[in-house]
């Protein structure tokens, strides 16, 4: 969704500077795994703002529905049983979504001017009037979060309410949220948050709680208050040091400029070798 | 046909539009697919309606050239064996880029340029047609493990830079070449140029003739 109100940090398939002479603090989601109950009230909300109604699909068996991100489902509940304690089970439930990067695979994959950008503030957005639908948003995604609608080939994913946060709201997830285990604002903040929550939690016994804000991605404006932070593939399988995968740099990082180079040269080369020698031409003689 | 006249013929009807059909497609194909690698070719994207529009056409103008370009393998294939004629031949190629060569060995229907050309698109254009089919949206890519969708994205990019700068030298090099580019739009050439550059092979076709 296009808002002039916010600045534009980063934007995908673009080389020139986005517009970026307003100030904006950044900003982010923090999520506190220890306080959810897992009553869904956020994924109601985010449906409910967004005005989006998915299928209703089946029970699989779990308390996952839908069972999946759909480009209809921004935001699904995960629910883990573990065990890190023998006999002593914990019911781990994550709030799966985008997370925000501060170096978005999704945008550095995509090719379409403008249908990703990242407004100073740190929101990573889609603008589906400018995606073609290639999908290399996915490829690029460390956290397997876009989708794309079978309804009009376009990637959808969560906005983080950027239409809310720019007129000074917090995100309908954060405003519904039963427990206050989602909380909204500067990131500076969000992380001395996070801070008294894991000395809480630490004081509690949960000797490896921590803040997940991965910097393998350069930090994320979503985190997450884990009670076992070294292992945050618990989480319904939370990677424990996401970036962008070595392919997809290789790809969109070295190969693009380089072999664009390659092209051009080859072209010159062309071009300056005619000039030096000349066409090949059959002689007089052999022409007989 | 060619005893009448000072023309040779090199390539008949089928050989000539089947060459068309992939030089036409591979071109649509190096335009919306620049587009979507880099940005300073994104004007492209106009060229077919649009980005969506590229993104839709790409993959089955890539079917069509895969197919097609089977054809025109299947009929050089026999005539692109690198001989040790053309290793000798490729120890002159600093002459013959300068227009100076004299006494070249005397070389069959393709010079060793060629011949790379020929196995170097053999080479990628499966690979192009076998990674682009993983990647394809939406109907393919889904199906895919993530970690290959991101292997074959890489793997497009490289094998079509390949096939793009053999594309680049093949083009100019018939243009270089005076003569050259009659044989791919009127199927002949004169028997000075078959002569001059393909002497083998006009030996050849002058024998049949008798
Ligand atoms: C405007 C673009 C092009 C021009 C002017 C052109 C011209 C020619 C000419 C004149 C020949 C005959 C050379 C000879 O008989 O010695 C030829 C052969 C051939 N062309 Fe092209 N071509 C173009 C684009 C392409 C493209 C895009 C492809 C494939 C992707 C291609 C594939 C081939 C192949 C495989 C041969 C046979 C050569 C061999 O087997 O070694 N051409 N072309
Ligand atoms: S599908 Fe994803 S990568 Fe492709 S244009 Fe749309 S947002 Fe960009
Ligand atoms: S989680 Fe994925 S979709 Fe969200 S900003 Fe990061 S790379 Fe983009």
């Amino acid at each position: 969704m296009a808002l002039q109100s916010l600045d534009i940090k980063a934007r995908s398939a673009t080389t020139t500077p986005s517009p970026s002479v307003r100030e904006t603090m950044e900003v982010a989601k923090l999520i506190d795994i220890s306080k959810c109950i897992g009553c869904k009230a956020c994924q109601v909300a985010c449906m409910e703002w967004n005005d989006l109604r998915d299928e209703v699909g089946n029970n699989v068996g779990v308390y996952d529905n839908p069972a999946d991100l759909t480009a209809k489902s921004w935001t699904v509940m995960r629910y883990a049983e573990v065990e890190v304690e023998q006999n002593k089970l914990e019911w781990l439930i994550r709030k799966d979504g985008c997370m925000h990067c501060a170096d978005p695979g999704c945008l550095k994959a995509c090719p379409s001017p403008g249908a990703i950008v990242q407004y100073s503030n740190g929101i990573v957005d889609f603008h589906q009037e400018n995606c073609i639908g290639c999908g290399y948003c996915i490829t690029g995604c460390p956290f397997n979060v876009p989708r794309i609608s079978k309804q009009d080939s376009k990637a959808y994913k969560c906005t983080l309410c950027s239409d809310r946060i720019a007129v000074g709201l917090e995100p309908a997830c954060v405003k519904t949220c039963p427990t206050g285990a989602i909380v909204f604002g500067a990131k500076g903040d969000m992380i001395h948050h996070a801070e008294g929550r894991v000395t809480d939690l630490k004081s509690r016994g949960y000797t490896n709680a921590g803040l997940y804000d991965p910097q393998g991605v350069g930090g994320t404006h979503v985190m997450y208050v884990l009670q076992h932070a070294d292992q945050p593939s618990l989480y319904s399988g939370l990677p424990k040091d996401p970036s962008i995968s070595a392919m997809v740099g290789l790809w969109k990082g070295v190969a693009k400029p380089l072999l664009s180079l390659g092209i051009g040269l080859t072209v010159l080369a062309g071009f300056f070798h005619y000039i030096k020698a000349g066409p090949n031409e059959v002689e007089e003689e052999t022409e007989k | 046909m060619s005893n009448e006249t000072n023309l040779v013929q090199r390539y008949n009807v089928k050989e000539r539009t089947n060459h068309w059909v992939v030089a036409i497609t591979f071109i649509m194909l190096v335009l919306s697919g620049l587009a979507l690698f880099h940005p300073s070719c994104l004007f492209f994207y106009s060229l077919f309606g649009g980005g969506t529009w590229a993104r839709i056409l790409h993959p089955f103008i890539g079917v069509i050239m895969f197919l097609s370009f089977l054809g025109l393998a299947v009929k050089f294939w026999d005539h692109n064996h690198i001989t040790d004629t053309d290793r000798e031949w490729r120890k002159h190629l600093g002459d013959i880029l300068a227009n100076k060569a004299k006494n070249l060995p005397e070389i069959g229907k393709y010079n060793i340029g060629q011949k790379y050309l020929f196995w170097s698109l053999v080479a990628i254009i499966p690979m192009l047609m076998l990674s682009g089919f993983i990647i394809w949206q939406p109907y393919f890519a889904p199906v895919f493990a993530i970690g290959l969708v991101r292997f074959a994205s890489l793997i497009h990019a490289l094998a079509a830079f390949i096939g793009i700068v053999a594309i680049i030298v093949h083009v100019y090099a018939a243009y270089w070449t005076r003569g050259s580019i009659s044989a791919m739009t009127r199927g002949t050439v004169t028997k000075a140029w078959a002569k001059h550059h393909h002497p083998a092979w006009y030996k050849e076709v002058n024998k049949g003739a008798k």
